[in-house]
């Protein structure tokens, strides 16, 4: 059965929805590959984890997992936000301090596989 | 005015004591939940949490030998850490079921309520599992 509806709003809640599914699978497979490399690596000593995180494909693989959670995060606590956050003006102030918050894991994050 | 409306006032708003004492959730609305909190969980403390750790263990011997033994040998990180385990390990089953949802799989009542236990019952036994590993 076709139900035509009217959508009403900014209209970006589809994209929101579909880059909270891509962004999880992304994160999914990063989780999963990093738990394989560490069961069948050798034990962890410094060296070993230096080496590992100064390899390109594994800064770029964790730099797009810091992307896609950053992301996530943001569409996930802003679904809280829009729920519980009462009045509109201490849920904005939520919502400046989560983008804040989530710029500042991003930076931190480019600083620590970079340096 | 009906007389249903007047003796029944609507909208009725759930506490969170109503919630936990007085309505019997269904399996799923836990799973629900506890994703929402874990989620939140995650984003705050736990990726700074971490960022911290990945920081000092990358930045010098001394770093991650600080953080292996000094840091994460305390009862405190260790706990801190199942915490976050399950928190993890809650959020990325309840996330695959959410997933497989979407797709139509698993909507039935009892297929649905079936996939809600699993995810408690794979996290929680893996969490157990790495706590004791943590621990011994």
């Amino acid at each position: 059965m076709v139900v035509k509806r009217v959508v009403v709003g900014a209209h970006y809640g589809l994209a929101s929805w579909l880059a909270q599914r891509v962004t999880a699978v992304v994160m999914a497979l990063y989780s999963v590959i990093l738990l394989v490399v560490f069961l069948r690596g050798a034990p962890l000593s410094y060296g070993v984890w230096k080496d590992l995180f100064a390899q390109g494909w594994m800064r770029v693989g964790t730099l797009l997992f810091a992307v896609s959670l950053a992301w996530h995060a943001w569409v996930g606590v802003r679904d809280i936000l829009m729920d519980y956050a009462r009045p509109d003006s201490l849920r904005f102030a939520l919502q400046v301090i989560t983008i804040l918050v989530i710029a500042a894991y991003l930076g931190w994050t480019v600083q620590i596989l970079w340096r | 005015m009906s007389s249903a409306a007047a003796k029944k006032p609507r909208p009725k708003y759930l506490s969170l004591t109503a919630l936990l004492f007085e309505i019997r959730l269904p399996a799923s609305a836990w799973v629900s939940g506890m994703h929402r909190i874990s989620g939140a969980l995650l984003f705050f403390p736990f990726v700074a949490w971490l960022l911290y750790l990945l920081d000092t263990s990358l930045a010098s011997e001394q770093g991650f030998q600080h953080v292996k033994v000094d840091y994460l040998g305390s009862p405190l990180a260790k706990l801190g850490l199942i915490v976050f385990v399950w928190a993890y390990l809650h959020h990325f089953f309840a996330g695959i079921r959410f997933l497989l949802l979407d797709l139509n799989k698993g909507i039935d009542l009892v297929p649905a309520r079936r996939s809600s236990y699993a995810v408690f019952a794979v996290s929680l036994a893996l969490t157990a599992f790495i706590g004791w590993r943590l621990w011994s």
